[in-house]
């Protein structure tokens, strides 16, 4: 729910980036009303099945990750499992789309599984450099450590790797420059191009999921968590901020320099980082 | 009075039909097919003069994502089985808008060989602009009025081509069979 408000609201500041009015904020709930009440076309069974998947490991994912330091059970938040889970819901949208026969469709999701394996390296470095920091790879742990005031948040004491992960964050919500995988006027849409009524609407509930649990892990790994629920819906929604700043702003790079990018420029940044860490 | 409207609009849809609608109505998506002109009419619609987003009407890559077919200026043979095509892919409840005088009687194609003069004989329209070129205030005014035609369950253009298939079926006919194969086409694809 709060993801698609987010969408909604990043739609108003992209118009107002552009000097338009833009939509109501809760367009993207009227959207997706629609979507869910609309004839579906489906080639194989398979698209079902991949569908569902999709969006059980996405919500599989945000079990785990602690939002205000609250989680449905005590698993501390763990961050390799987060990592593997959130692969599934990559993999069940692939094998989804890859069944309904459109070729725009596994062209999309080549690029997606690239641009995955561009954007987990440095990702990874990040979780390295804060889990020797904390000695836990528990997210709620790394959350707790920054806890007493503004200025014992990581984004103060590690400026350049929030930079880094800012970088690769734009990557896994597939904003631009980094929406090779969606590309509307190239690949008509990519993975979504067979995609029609309830298909789509799972969709984007899938795609709010993800923004939700990636603006949850960045508040988690930069901004000390949050007292609250409200302070911490604040903080995510400070993070899509940026990214939806970043993407209105943009244009797209191509695949290859897309994923030569994020190996070379966030990589070298955390690098940076952790010698300054490691050397002080 | 009002039991008279109450009961027209029973008629027509239920109560669930109608509540869907006012959703339908808030988020129509757009699928342009601009082959013959006006293709540089939507830009401005689009973005910062008239922003079409504020009615939550916005374009969209495929037809199986979009709810409205657009199709812009004058429909000759060869695109009107691309057309058809489109139309037929697209899932229910669909809408389709007829974009200037071209597509309502031909226009200033209305001798031309290979240029059907009637939209409406091949593919349901649903509503006409009209105008060579229509104004960015003719399409607003047009998309308001096929608002207000879902919401009273108005817009059925999908149901009539179910029901007069067979009709507009031989329209489609009489017209591809009329030619051969077209400019290098393929003979297979004209069956």
């Amino acid at each position: 729910m709060v993801g698609l408000l987010f969408i909604g609201l990043g739609r108003i500041i992209t118009a107002r980036v552009q000097r338009r009015i833009g939509p109501p904020f809760y367009q993207q709930f009227i959207d997706v009303i629609k979507l869910l009440a609309r004839e579906s076309i489906w080639h194989h069974w398979i698209m079902t099945l991949g569908s569902i998947m999709a969006l059980g490991g996405l919500i599989a994912t945000m079990v785990h990750v602690p939002v205000a330091g609250w989680l449905p059970y005590d698993s501390g938040g763990p961050i390799f499992l987060i990592l593997y889970l959130a692969t599934i819901g990559y993999l069940g949208m692939a094998m989804g789309v890859s069944a309904s026969g459109n070729p725009n469709a596994p062209l999309g999701i080549g690029r997606a599984l690239s641009l995955m394996l561009g954007y987990e390296i440095p990702f990874a470095a990040i979780l390295i450099l804060f889990i020797s920091l904390t000695g836990s790879s528990s997210l709620t742990e790394i959350a707790a450590m920054q806890t007493g005031g503004f200025l014992s948040w990581n984004i103060v004491k590690f400026p350049l790797a929030f930079i880094a992960a800012e970088i690769t964050v734009q990557a896994m919500m597939a904003e631009k420059p980094f929406d090779q995988m969606i590309a509307p006027s190239e690949i008509a849409s990519g993975p979504l191009v067979e995609l029609g009524g309830k298909f789509l609407g799972l969709g984007m509930i899938q795609m709010a999921v993800a923004i939700y649990f990636e603006t949850a892990i960045m508040v988690n790994l930069f901004f000390g968590g949050g007292a609250n629920i409200f302070t911490f819906t604040l903080k995510q929604f400070g993070v899509y901020t940026i990214a939806i700043l970043i993407n209105s702003v943009m244009p797209r790079y191509k695949i290859e320099n897309a994923v030569r990018y994020i190996w070379t420029v966030p990589l070298a940044l955390i690098i940076i980082q952790m010698l300054i860490v490691f050397l002080r | 009075m009002l039991n008279e409207i109450e009961q027209n609009r029973k008629e027509r849809q239920s109560a669930w039909e109608y509540v869907i609608n006012y959703f339908r109505k808030r988020s129509i998506w757009l699928l342009h097919y601009c082959t013959g002109c006006g293709a540089v009419e939507l830009p401005p619609v689009m973005t910062s003069r008239w922003d079409l987003e504020r009615f939550g009407v916005g374009p969209m890559a495929t037809p199986r994502q979009a709810d409205v077919f657009l199709v812009t200026g004058y429909a000759s043979i060869k695109t009107l089985k691309r057309m058809i095509r489109t139309y037929e892919q697209m899932p229910k409840p669909r809408w389709v808008i007829g974009f200037g005088a071209c597509t309502i009687n031909g226009g200033i194609y209305y001798k031309s060989y290979n240029v059907i003069n009637k939209l409406d004989r091949y593919i349901p329209v649903d509503i006409f602009i009209s105008g060579c070129m229509p104004r960015p205030e003719a399409i607003l005014a047009a998309l308001e009025e096929l608002r207000n035609m879902i919401q009273r369950g108005e817009a059925k253009g999908y149901d009539r081509y179910v029901k007069n298939y067979d009709w507009y079926k031989k329209n489609q006919k009489e017209i591809l069979e009329r030619e051969g194969s077209l400019f290098g086409e393929a003979d297979d694809e004209n069956k």
